[in-house]
């Protein structure tokens, strides 16, 4: 299964309602708790599920887990200040990205430029703490677009089944058969605007069959349950089947696989970028930076470090993250 | 066997017309390769109109790709516009990239499969906690960083390699970018193997087969290993593909004058025979051992038979 970023250890079961507090992603919601009895799941957990008397869901064990957890703490730490930066970067960067002096090119630190200068006398310092935006908006807007596009066609898959199912598979195959560096060079490279909607677009575009597969899988599993066949003996509509009964249960796979896909994102647009087809000059992005930097790796090698260092952490910490919460969310290895 | 291996190659036949039918789409889009072919000046239209029909890019595009598949089954793969063959590009880059593809391979399994085997048996110990770190690290740093630092490291600063590679490629020489290349893999065969061994471990075949008396070297690797090597083929087998297309960063990198170097080229010089012939074939190739990731299920597993 080369299609997942981590190994599968193990699938994770569904289970019991889920909880708004341990929705970290911020990407799920919990359908309102409805009194009629007509299939609900087992437990109706309503409110904070902590209190002794309620069996607690899978997604306030999660949260338990992960509260307790290091790894998650730190990398949620790095996150939340990636996000802080990439809102307001004059918070710690006082000069502009785009203000540079040819005098200094190269230069080493000096007071006022920790970083020192690139080959174009720019500040490392401020273009580094800039260039998290383009991260960070690439990151999530690309990993929105592939979890809704990807989620939303392969639980229609998995539930209906059929010529759909049959086609989509199909789909997905075709897509994986296609290096994705090799399909960016070649799409991007005739684009010609200087944003980063481009570069979204075509992760979106190459991205979703991973999360379609994921989902399809999810849904094939969640409902087989008794509770799902329950409430279709009762008469429940498709729809409802599917967004309360079906999707809540079966969304765990895709939040973990889209939280280690957003680093991935991050990554592939420097890459992108580095080959000089993602964003170009004058935008500011890692990618460019760390591609400037490389034909003066002898005489200035800090300004590759520098924004290669901040790439990696930023990586890092998504990778992280989706790792404690796949850990958190897999009974498995209770 | 036989029929399942037909079964399998029919299968085959639409993901690849989807696949190649979609890079020719995208390559299509790319541009028109008349005005790349004058270079960086406007093209004659009386010229740019002959060179058109000449080349039959005049056709919808449906029928250029219908000529395009029906001459590649005879084995012609165009003529880049330069006037190069392009099978003759392939026959110098292929092998290039299909030795990085292999120095690469044998980095996955050797370091890879030991790492996993070691942590798998030590689960929660401190070496299996540093290495599960390492791994996430190495799949952090993307490759065209980890190529850059570890170019500038051995081979600018301490001088340990050379920090490029010389036209013919030879094994020597690949073997840091071959490590950059398997990088990333190596790190998820590290923890598929991990994951797999310690799973297996509490099996009852390995029970058995301690409880035999057999000495432990030999639960383990005829055992243990075997039984839990399925996941990491069909890892491996995936790779190769991902590999050989995937080389464009790590070869441009180290200078190497392989696919990805050809490749690039192709698209930067809006070159599109060359980018689609060598598409198709790395297509070709992903699938082809997609197929053999399957058979040898049956190798691993004997409880696995294709009727």
């Amino acid at each position: 299964m080369p299609e997942q970023p981590f190994p599968p250890e193990g699938v994770i079961a569904g289970g019991g309602a889920m909880d708004l507090s341990a929705t970290e992603a911020g990407t799920v919601r919990r359908p309102p708790a409805a009194p009629d009895g007509a299939g609900e799941p087992a437990p109706p957990a309503a409110g904070p599920a902590e209190t002794a008397d309620r069996p607690r869901s899978l997604w306030s064990d999660a949260w338990r887990d992960l509260r307790r957890n290091p790894v998650f703490l730190a990398s949620a730490l790095v996150i939340l200040f990636l996000a802080v930066i990439s809102v307001w970067p004059s918070l710690i960067a006082s000069g502009s990205p785009l203000k540079c002096d040819l005098a200094r090119a190269q230069q080493g630190s000096a007071p006022g430029h920790p970083f020192g200068f690139d080959g174009q006398g720019c500040d490392v310092y401020t273009r580094t703490v800039y260039g998290a935006r383009t991260s960070v908006v690439v990151g999530v807007c690309a990993t929105l677009g592939v979890a809704l596009l990807g989620s939303v066609l392969g639980a229609l898959a998995g539930f209906f089944g059929g010529w759909w199912d049959g086609v989509l598979s199909r789909i997905t195959d075709v897509f994986f058969a296609i290096p994705v560096v090799l399909g960016g060079l070649v799409l991007l490279s005739v684009v010609t605007a200087n944003s980063v909607w481009p570069v979204v677009g075509f992760i979106v575009l190459l991205g979703w069959p991973q999360i379609s597969r994921i989902a399809r899988g999810s849904v094939i599993t969640v409902q087989q349950n008794d509770y799902v066949q329950a409430a279709r003996a009762l008469g429940a509509s498709p729809a409802r089947l599917l967004l309360r009964h079906i999707a809540p249960n079966a969304v765990a796979p895709v939040i973990v696989v889209a939280t280690i896909a957003l680093g991935t994102y991050i990554a592939l647009e420097a890459t992108l970028s580095y080959l000089g087809v993602g964003l170009k000059p004058p935008s500011v992005s890692w990618g460019i930076d760390i591609s400037a930097a490389s034909p003066y790796v002898r005489t200035a090698p800090h300004a590759l470090l520098w924004p290669s260092g901040a790439l990696a952490v930023t990586v890092l910490a998504f990778i992280m993250l989706g790792d404690a919460v796949r850990d958190a969310l897999d009974p498995k290895l209770r | 066997m036989g029929r399942y291996v037909v079964r399998r190659l029919v299968q085959m036949v639409p993901v690849f017309i989807g696949s190649t039918l979609l890079i020719f789409l995208m390559v299509n889009v790319m541009g028109d390769p008349v005005a790349g072919l004058c270079g960086d000046r406007q093209c004659d239209p009386a010229t740019a109109a002959r060179l058109r029909q000449e080349f039959g890019l005049d056709q919808p595009v449906w029928r250029q790709y219908l000529t395009y598949m029906g001459n590649v089954f005879t084995g012609d793969f165009g003529t880049a516009f330069n006037g190069q063959e392009v099978t003759e590009l392939m026959s110098t880059a292929f092998p290039v990239t299909l030795r990085l593809t292999i120095v690469a391979i044998c980095f996955e399994i050797l370091i890879g499969v030991t790492l996993g085997v070691l942590t798998g048996l030590r689960r929660g110990r401190p070496v299996d906690t540093g290495v599960l770190l390492l791994t996430l690290v190495v799949v952090s740093v993307p490759t065209f960083v980890t190529g850059l630092l570890l170019q500038l490291w051995l081979g600018v600063q301490w001088g340990w390699i050379r920090p490029s590679v010389s036209p013919a490629a030879p094994f020597g020489e690949l073997l840091l970018p071959g490590l950059v290349l398997a990088s990333v893999s190596l790190a998820y065969v590290t923890r598929l193997t991990r994951t797999s061994i310690a799973e297996n471990r509490r099996s009852d075949y390995v029970r058995t087969a301690v409880a035999k008396g057999l000495p432990r070297r030999r639960v383990v690797t005829r055992h243990l290993l075997r039984n839990s090597l399925i996941p990491v083929v069909t890892f491996v087998g995936a790779d190769i593909g991902f590999l050989m297309g995937g080389a464009i960063v790590t070869e441009r990198i180290f200078n190497i004058h392989g696919v990805g170097y050809q490749l690039y080229q192709g698209i930067v010089r809006q070159n599109t025979q060359t980018v689609v012939g060598f598409v198709t074939v790395l297509v070709l190739v992903f699938l082809l051992c997609n197929l053999v990731v399957d058979l040898l299920y049956a190798v691993l597993d004997p409880r696995i038979r294709y009727a």
